[in-house]
C-alpha cells in the first residue's frame, strides 16, 4: 500500500504543504500540480517563499504539514530522477576545485559510497560542460569563471544527472544575457524531450517568452497554470500586492485572458 | 650513553611531529574550507577539562584515559557550539567564543585542583597547556599514530562525500548523502588531531597547527587533492623543523618553535605563492602602470603621426618629453624592445627621433578602436 503510486500522472504534486521558520509561516497551505513537460516559472515578491519552496519539496529544510510526489512517489525514492540547481551564491566558489570536477559531482549520487569518479564520468561531465558551451573551461579553477560560467557549470551538474524532474533556484539572476539565452535554450530542449523543468525566477518580464506554465506564489500559491491563462494583471496584482505600481506599465499585461469582470477592473482601478 | 639517550628523544619528538603534522594538516583543510578554523581553537581549549578529569577518574598520567577525557569534552563543545547557534540568535563566532573560554576556564579551575591535592604523580599535567614534546612516551606514539591512521583511511575512503558535503551541503542532502552525519563525522575528526596535537604543542596553540598548514598549501594549490597533500607536508616540515631547531639543546619549548615555523610557511605561502601571492599581485600591478604609461606615449606617437598625415613621422624625443612633462624614455625603450617604434638619430645636432613601426601603427588603431569600443 505504501508503494501505491498517487497522482501518478503529474510530475509533482503537492499538497498542503506548509513551512514556517520560527512561528512565522513561509509557506502556507500549498497546492500544487504540475504536468508532465512543462517549463515552469515560479514566480512572486521577495520573501515570498520561492526557495523555500523548492527546498521544502527536496526535503532540504523539514515541513510542517503536507506531501509531496514527484512522479508518483515520495521525493525519497525519486531522487534519482529528480535534478536540482542551488542558487549560486549558495556555495563559496573559491572552493579548490574545478568546472570539470564540480560538474563530476552530478554523478556522485549514482557512483554511490566508497566508488570513484573514472573516465566513464569525466567524459560524461565534459560532454555537458560542451552542452553548455564551457568545454574550454573545464580546468580553470572555479572562482576564475565569471558569474554567468558559474552558473553555466551548475546547470551542467544538473544535466548530468540525466534526471526527468529539474529544480533551478534563480538560474538567471546576476547572469550576462548570453548566459540567459543559452540557460532558456538548454531548458527548453529538456522540455521539448518531455523533462519537467521548475524555476525560480525573478523577472516578470521574460516569463511569458520563456515559460508556458506560472506558479504564482505569496507564501500561498496565488495562481497556477499555463502561462497564457495565468499571466494577468489581476493575478499580478494579488501576488505583489502593494508592490504592483512597479510593475505597472512595464509589460503589464492587459486584463483581457480573463473573462469580463467589471468588478475586478474596478477593484484594478482603485490600486 | 648521552647521546644515544638525546637522539632517542629526538626520534620521539620528530615522529609525534611529523604524525602531528599529516593529521592536522589533512583535517585543518577541511576545517578551514568549512570557514571553521576557530572551531579548531574552540576543541582544543575544551580538550582541556578533558585531560584533567581523565587524569582524576585515572588517579595517574595515563595516555589514554587522559585522550578519550579530551576527546569527551570536545565533543561536548561542538554540541554546545551546534546548540547555541541552531537554539539561540547568537552567529556561530559567538558561540565558538564564548564555548571556547568557558571550556578553557573550567580547565584551569580543575587543573588548579588537581595542584592542590598534591598528588605527586600529577607532575607535568600543566604541560597540556604548551606541550612537552620530550616527555612523550613511545607507547603513546602508537596512539597517535593510531588516531591519524584511522583518519587518513576514512579521509580517503569518503573522500568525495567529504568534499561535496563542504563544497554544496544542499546539494549533497538532495542527493541523499546524509549530510549532518557526515559534518559530525568531520568535527569529530578535527577533534581527534586536536588530541593528537596536545602533548606536541598544548591546547593553547594547537588551534594554529589546524589553521596554519592549511592555510599556507590553499596558496599554491587550486584543487582539493594536491592541496591537502601539501598541507599534510607542510605540517610535517613545520613540525620537523621546529622539533629539530628545540633539540639544539638551548630548551627552548617545542611546540611553539613548531607554530612559529608553520606561521613562517604561511608567510611565504602568502607572499610568493603564484598567482594569488601578494608580491606576485604588485609585480602585476605594477607591470599594469608602466603598461599603461608605454600605451600613452604609443598613442600620442600615433596622434602626432595623424596629425602630420604621415605614418612614418617621426617625433623627436624632447617633443613627446615636453608634452607630458616627464621624461619618455624608459616608455620608447620599453615599446622599442616590443618592436612597436623604431629609433633614429638624425644630423645635423644628433638628436633622438622616434617613430611607429607597422605593428606600432597596427597596435595603436587596436588599442584606441579598444577604448572606443569601451565608451560606446
Amino acid at each position: 500500500m505504501a508503494d501505491a503510486l498517487h497522482e501518478p500522472q503529474l510530475a509533482l504534486h503537492v499538497e498542503d504543504l506548509t513551512v514556517s521558520y520560527q512561528n512565522k509561516p513561509v509557506l502556507w497551505d500549498i497546492d500544487l500540480d504540475l504536468p508532465p513537460g512543462v517549463m515552469a516559472a515560479v514566480v512572486g515578491p521577495n520573501g515570498a517563499g520561492k526557495t523555500s519552496l523548492i527546498k521544502a519539496i527536496l526535503e532540504l529544510i523539514p515541513s510542517l504539514a503536507g506531501h509531496v510526489r514527484i512522479l508518483g512517489k515520495p521525493y525519497r525514492q525519486q531522487r534519482g530522477r529528480v535534478g536540482y540547481v542551488p542558487q549560486r551564491s549558495a556555495v563559496d566558489w573559491e572552493f579548490p576545485t574545478t568546472a570539470l570536477d564540480v560538474v563530476t559531482m552530478g554523478l556522485y549520487g549514482r557512483l554511490g559510497w566508497l566508488r570513484r569518479p573514472g573516465r566513464r564520468e569525466r567524459e560524461e561531465a565534459m560532454q555537458a560542460l560542451e552542452q553548455v558551451a564551457m568545454a574550454d573551461f573545464a580546468h580553470r579553477q572555479i572562482s576564475q569563471l565569471s558569474g554567468g560560467q558559474q552558473q553555466r557549470v551548475f546547470l551542467a551538474r544538473a544535466l548530468v544527472q540525466q534526471a526527468e524532474v529539474y529544480f533551478l533556484d534563480e538560474p538567471m539572476a546576476g547572469v550576462d544575457a548570453t548566459t540567459e539565452r543559452a540557460i532558456v535554450n538548454i531548458l527548453g530542449e529538456l522540455r521539448d524531450a518531455g523533462k519537467t523543468i521548475i524555476v525560480v525566477h525573478h523577472d516578470l518580464q521574460t516569463v511569458r517568452t520563456y515559460f508556458d506554465w506560472l506558479v504564482l506564489l505569496n507564501v500561498g500559491v496565488v495562481a497556477q497554470g499555463p502561462v497564457s491563462e495565468v499571466y494577468t494583471a489581476a493575478n499580478l496584482r494579488r501576488a505583489y500586492g502593494g508592490q504592483v505600481a512597479l510593475l505597472e506599465g512595464n509589460g503589464m499585461p492587459a486584463d483581457k485572458p480573463t473573462p469580463p469582470d467589471p468588478q475586478r477592473d474596478q477593484t484594478g482601478d482603485v490600486f | 650513553m648521552l647521546t644515544l639517550f638525546v637522539d632517542y628523544t629526538i626520534a620521539k619528538v620528530t615522529i609525534g611531529a611529523v604524525l602531528l603534522g599529516i593529521i592536522s594538516g589533512v583535517l585543518g583543510s577541511f576545517a578551514v574550507l568549512r570557514q571553521q578554523s576557530l572551531l579548531g581553537d574552540t576543541l582544543s581549549h575544551a580538550a582541556l577539562p578533558g585531560v584533567c578529569i581523565g587524569f582524576i577518574i585515572a588517579g595517574t598520567r595515563e595516555m589514554a584515559s587522559l585522550m578519550a577525557g579530551a576527546l569527551a569534552t570536545g565533543i561536548l563543545a561542538a554540541l554546545a557550539v551546534l546548540v547555541i547557534t541552531r537554539r539561540s540568535r547568537l552567529k556561530t563566532d559567538a558561540a565558538l567564543g564564548i564555548t571556547l573560554s568557558v571550556s578553557f576556564a573550567i580547565g584551569v579551575v580543575l587543573l588548579t585542583y588537581i595542584q592542590g591535592t598534591g598528588n605527586a604523580s600529577q607532575g607535568g599535567l600543566d604541560s597540556f597547556l604548551f606541550g612537552q614534546a620530550a616527555a612523550i612516551l613511545r607507547h603513546d606514539l602508537w596512539i597517535m599514530a593510531g588516531i591519524t591512521f584511522a583518519a587518513l583511511a576514512l579521509v580517503t575512503a569518503l573522500w568525495k562525500e567529504f568534499k561535496l558535503v563542504v563544497f554544496d551541503p544542499s546539494f549533497a542532502a538532495a542527493m541523499g548523502l546524509p549530510v549532518v552525519a557526515l559534518e559530525t563525522l568531520l568535527t569529530v575528526m578535527i577533534a581527534l588531531a586536536v588530541i593528537v596535537g596536545l602533548q606536541m604543542v598544548g591546547v593553547v596553540l594547537m588551534a594554529s597547527m589546524v589553521i596554519a598548514p592549511a592555510t599556507a598549501a590553499r596558496q599554491w594549490h587550486e584543487r582539493l587533492g594536491p592541496m591537502v597533500v601539501s598541507a599534510a607536508a607542510i605540517g610535517v616540515t613545520a613540525g620537523v623543523v621546529g622539533a629539530l631547531i628545540s633539540a639544539q639543546g638551548q630548551g627552548l619549548a617545542t611546540g611553539p618553535l613548531i607554530v612559529l615555523c608553520a606561521a613562517v610557511l604561511v608567510a611565504i605561502s602568502l607572499l610568493f605563492a603564484p598567482r594569488r601571492g601578494l608580491v606576485e599581485e604588485a609585480v602585476e600591478r605594477w607591470r599594469g602602470r608602466r603598461q599603461l604609461e608605454d600605451r600613452q606615449v604609443l598613442s600620442t606617437l600615433y596622434g602626432l603621426a595623424r596629425r602630420h598625415q604621415d605614418p612614418r613621422f617621426s617625433a623627436e624625443r624632447g617633443f613627446v618629453d615636453a608634452y607630458y612633462g616627464v621624461r619618455t624614455r624608459k616608455a620608447l625603450e620599453a615599446l622599442h624592445a616590443q618592436g612597436l617604434v623604431d629609433r633614429f638619430r638624425a644630423e645635423p645636432d644628433e638628436a633622438e627621433y622616434w617613430e611607429l613601426t607597422e605593428a606600432g601603427v597596427e597596435e595603436a588603431e587596436r588599442l584606441l578602436a579598444d577604448i572606443k569600443g569601451r565608451r560606446a
